[in-house]
């Protein structure tokens, strides 16, 4: 790992004075179990390290009836799981934690960290690039290996998918991710935090380089039904090979509206409004979950060798529907 | 003459009892010291600059600026300009600094530059291979008539089958510490498999005295095969050493380094035909295989495995390519044989609608001398697992997308001991102490070596000082082949035996007997005829007067003590996910036999390790190549996946003892429960989901591959 300059500040104010106004120059530093491997793999190397972790007002996990609950951006994956308005209320916020399934990962790492972790595409992290081109400007990812690459929205540069494991479940509940910066302090829905960057350099999110989460909030849900299922071929920590998150707003057992957003099949999370449309008026059964599935994939165009990623997808939904209407635990 | 033989059962105070391995509670407690903890006063940390290329020509390197960075102790160009190299990762230069991160920095500023070659690094492409001038013709064999005999046959059944490229991932890489002292002495700490062979190999292109080059290891975190050598990296640590100055340098690999460069186990693919009658019985068998184990080629896995059909056909290309050589992996060649034949058997079953245990039963004798041992251990399995209950013929018919399924396989292997030597001395003062230039893999050979140590003595095991893990005790052989057992069992046995007849000597007229009269049992030096005459072991001891005895023990010796041979049957029972292809394991059950077992706890715990490593191998290992870069894309834990606690599912260990078995002498374990973990989940998968997934690992996409294009020869491998 390169030398690097280390800040521990207290307040969010401290902390946006000493990120620089470049990417690159300098990194936030929270639970660090993407950001250090980053580091050590020379794939970033900050010259300033801002550590997060002493800004008190970044902690904890509230929750109050009539504005639904507010993350914190320091709060851990741990955090998450030992909440029991989390469990009882945001299911599918609670599965999606449980299925990062590495002790360590839960402990240290955090929510805004999981939504800011760096993709996990294997030439990215071999250091050929977020885009990982070839000296002819080909990309590798699309001419190479890309059996865990974007079956959606991959028509180029980025192949990568979107990494984190609790965005699904946010967008679909509505989320607004709470930033702080120079100019004070922004929100943003969830839906529309992620971008997908068309030069080397950008970010897969809507930060400034000297921009912070502070928060997440999510509001109340109130009684709607939802519910995360993810593929993952081990019970050790695992990447997801595709999920699904889904909200829904029923009347009695009739869907009245519902928010369907897959994971880990674009290099955003992937809302399809035509699952939702789908879902209008129906009562969710296991030819409509099928439907479902299978309209939310539709437009997926997979690559030469991810192809068994659209069945994944298609059952993720499936499942999160199915799972959502029985409201029972997994 | 003392007599070489292991005690009768009824007088066995220890072997083949179930005994706790004595060096857990140091392990467990982070007590125990492996290479990668040791620091030396003064160290330095020395880094590899690796090729980035698969294949490439060094034009030129420029190390000045390296040279000059405060905290670099030593620059060594391992390759220098105008040299070929040959796959990614190969050592290009190597450089010691005061601490990592100064020696990362230096690497940084070495300017190299490269001619780039065309590369070749997948390993199952035979055509491309030819066109490169890579693959080589490496067996071609016909035995009886396959011709005739696949023309006689009223079913045939044919398939594709294949494993992939795996590393070894020692959980801790590869690596020593080594320093001088003068021009011509040095002393290595190092992660090794072979203790007693290092000094040599590093030896000789050191050119110092083998005698100079004193070896240590206490524990290692891992070998299967991968650790025998001091590899390029170890020797050009010694000479960083020297250049600054015989300071320890210490070069322990990264865990990318790990995976890309420090072994693997060699790729077979093949497409297979098996002739047979209506009622089961096999004639023939013709098979096509290819395979890589990197640019050393790899070897040829035994074709068809153990069952001996008469009529064959068979050839074998190895496709040698731009990635490092392969290493020996727990049983060389035999686990791709397994698979490969355990897959077309049970294929042919299913296409004959037999069970596949009634089908492997009705050719047993086709695997000669074992065939009774693989009767009795199938009937065992069966048992085990519920084969009768839980079999159903191939794809579980059952409502909903979890499908189960059951395969069965079978193995063999030699595993006779090594040479061996030990030095048995009893100290007047009545300890005991047993030299070995031998080392624990973790598979218990220091709770082993202590059990026949004690045993032979009638003492406790506490009474025994071990020590092992040092060259400059008596040379032992290297831990690999299954070998290790049956040498560490009866150099000390021998030892022991002779220890005891010098002590006895002394002990005699204190007793008013012959030695040979005298028997050690319960911390007793007692007369056979007369057990009341006796001494305490102490005061049996102090007899000695001021001089220790020691004997020397060598395997091999007088006596039968090890053999080799063995056979053992394993099952499995998993549950597939037909909406998803993700594989469960519910259960494995391994029979093994291995002659007489000295403890049986830590062999049950051989036979775990081997199935749990086989999980790792059937359903999530794979050595991932880049076919542009030539890199390899995952040298890293994340997406080399190895099982987690969760993922192993429940597993059955049977290990064969008693009559028939023990009397054949202590054989080898290492080696045999890792052949067939692959080959009882692949079939059982097939059972499972009604189609046959060629290659592994058996990962989501490769199952639903498989499901959508029915299987055989039709889906990718």
């Amino acid at each position: 790992m390169r030398a690097f300059e280390y800040a521990s500040p207290t307040t969010k104010e401290q902390v946006v004075s000493l990120l620089g106004s470049q990417w690159g120059e300098a990194e936030v530093l929270a639970g660090g179990t993407d950001l250090l491997a980053l580091m050590k793999d020379d794939i970033v190397h900050p010259k300033r390290l801002v550590n997060l972790k002493e800004v008190r007002e970044l902690r904890g996990i509230t929750y109050s009836p009539g504005q639904g609950l507010r993350i914190g951006a320091l709060a851990t994956i741990q955090d998450l799981l030992d909440s029991a308005v989390v469990a009882r209320s945001y299911r599918a916020l609670a599965q999606a934690a449980e299925g990062i399934t590495s002790p360590q990962i839960r402990n240290m790492g955090t929510v805004a960290g999981d939504l800011c972790q760096r993709p996990r595409c294997w030439y990215y992290r071999a250091g050929f690039g977020l885009f990982a081109k070839d000296e002819k400007g080909e990309s590798l990812v699309k001419n190479g290996d890309n059996r865990y690459h974007a079956i959606l929205g991959n028509s180029g540069p980025a192949y990568y998918v979107n990494p984190s494991s609790l965005a699904p479940a946010l967008v679909a509940m509505g989320a607004r991710v709470h930033v702080y910066g120079p100019q004070g302090a922004r929100e943003i829905p969830a839906g529309r935090f992620y971008l997908t960057p068309s030069a080397e350099g950008e970010r897969e999110y809507d930060l400034k380089p000297n921009e912070i989460v502070t928060a997440i909030s999510v509001p109340p849900l109130g009684g709607m039904k939802n519910s995360t299922y993810e593929v993952r071929q081990r019970e050790a920590l695992d990447w997801p090979l595709a999920a699904a998150s889904v909200v829904l707003r029923m009347s009695g057992n009739t869907v009245e509206s519902a928010r369907v957003v897959m994971g880990h099949v674009a290099p955003v999370p992937w809302r399809s409004t035509e699952a939702e449309q789908f879902l209008v008026g129906k009562s969710i059964n296991e030819e409509v979950a099928q439907g479902a599935g299978n309209v939310a994939v539709l437009q997926a165009k997979s690559l030469s060798r991810n192809a068994y990623k659209v069945q994944l997808a298609r059952t993720s939904v499936k499942r999160a529907l199915l799972d959502a209407a029985r409201g029972g635990g997994r | 003459m003392a007599e070489y033989k292991w005690p009768e059962a009824e007088k066995r105070t220890l072997i083949g009892k179930r005994v706790s391995r004595v060096d857990g509670p140091e392990k467990v407690s982070g007590k125990a010291k492996y290479t990668y903890d040791i620091k030396r006063p003064g160290m330095l940390y020395g880094k590899i600059l690796r090729s980035p290329h698969a294949h490439a020509k060094i034009v030129s390197i420029d190390s000045a600026e390296a040279e000059k960075m405060p905290g670099v102790r030593a620059v060594k160009v391992i390759q220098g300009p105008g040299t070929e190299i040959r796959w990614a990762g190969d050592e290009i230069l190597a450089v010691a600094a005061v601490d990592e991160p100064t020696a990362e920095d230096a690497l940084r500023a070495i300017k190299v530059t490269y001619e780039v070659l065309p590369h070749l690094v997948v390993d199952n492409d035979t055509k491309a291979a030819a066109e490169m001038q890579m693959a080589r013709q490496a067996a071609a064999e016909t035995k009886g008539e396959p011709d005739k005999a696949f023309a006689e046959s009223e079913v045939i059944s044919e398939g594709t089958y294949g494993m992939p490229v795996i590393t070894h991932c020692c959980l801790e890489p590869h690596g020593s510490i080594a320093e001088w002292e003068g021009e011509q002495n040095l002393t290595v700490h190092i992660s090794t498999q072979n203790v007693s062979g290092i000094a040599g190999e590093m030896a000789r292109p050191l050119e110092i005295p083998a005698g100079n080059v004193r070896v240590r290891m206490d524990h290692v975190g891992g070998g299967f095969g991968s650790k025998f050598g001091p590899d390029r990296w170890g020797i050009e640590g010694a000479r960083l050493s020297k250049l600054a100055g015989g300071k320890p340098v210490k070069i322990m690999l990264e865990r990318d380094a790990e995976l890309m460069v420090a072994g693997t186990r060699p790729s077979a693919y093949a497409r297979v035909k098996v002739g047979a009658k209506k009622d089961g019985t096999i004639l023939a068998w013709e098979s096509e295989s290819w395979g890589s184990g990197g640019i050393g080629g790899g070897g040829s896995p035994p074709l068809p495995y153990v069952f001996a059909i008469p009529n064959q056909k068979k050839q074998h290309t190895a496709i040698q390519n731009n990635v490092g050589s392969s290493r020996a992996w727990r049983a060389p060649n035999h686990p791709q044989g397994c698979l490969i034949t355990m897959g077309a058997l049970e294929d042919m079953a299913a296409q004959l609608g037999m069970d596949p245990l009634d089908f492997f039963l009705k050719n047993i004798d086709l695997t000669g001398q074992r065939a009774e041992i693989y009767r009795e251990e199938f009937n065992i399995a069966a048992d085990l697992i519920g084969w009768k209950k839980n079999w159903h013929p191939r794809g579980d018919k059952t409502a909903g997308p979890i499908k189960r399924g059951l395969g069965l396989s079978l193995h063999t292997w030699g595993g006779g001991g090594h040479a061996s030597d030990c030095d048995v001395t009893i100290h007047p003062d009545g300890s005991v102490e047993v030299k070995m230039g031998t080392q624990d893999l973790g598979t218990g050979t220091r709770t082993t070596i202590m059990m026949v140590a004690a045993e032979t003595f009638g003492l406790p095991m506490n009474s025994i000082n071990l020590l092992i893990g040092d060259n400059r005790y008596p040379t032992s052989g290297g831990s690999g082949g299954s070998t290790t057992i049956g040498g560490v069992s009866a150099s000390p046995r021998r030892g022991s035996v002779d220890a005891l007849d010098l002590l006895f000597a002394k002990v005699a007229p204190a007793l008013k007997a012959e030695p040979a009269d005298l028997e050690a049992v319960g911390g007793m030096i007692r007369v056979k005829s007369d057990p009341k005459r006796a001494l305490p072991w102490k005061q049996a001891c102090a007899k000695l007067g001021a001089m220790p005895v020691t004997a020397r023990g060598k395997n091999p010796g007088p006596g039968t003590l090890t053999s080799q041979g063995v056979g053992g049957v394993q099952m499995a029972d998993v549950s597939v996910d037909v909406e998803t292809g993700v594989v469960k394991v519910n259960k494995i059950v391994a029979v093994q036999d291995c002659g007489l077992i000295i403890d049986l706890k830590t062999a049950e715990s051989q036979v775990y390790g081997a199935l749990i490593m086989g999980v790792c191998s059937a359903l999530y290992e794979e050595r991932v190549m880049d076919a542009a870069t030539g890199r390899m894309l995952n040298p890293n834990m994340e997406f080399y996946k190895l099982a987690g606690i969760g993922d192993i599912g429940e597993l059955v260990v049977h290990m064969m003892t008693g009559k028939g078995y023990d009397e054949r002498g202590v054989i080898g374990l290492g080696e045999p429960p890792a052949i067939s973990p692959t080959a009882v989940l692949s079939n059982a998968v097939a059972n499972a989901i009604g189609v046959r997934v060629p290659s592994l690992p058996l990962t989501p996409d490769r199952v639903l591959d498989a499901l959508e294009k029915k299987g055989g020869n039709n889906a990718r491998i």
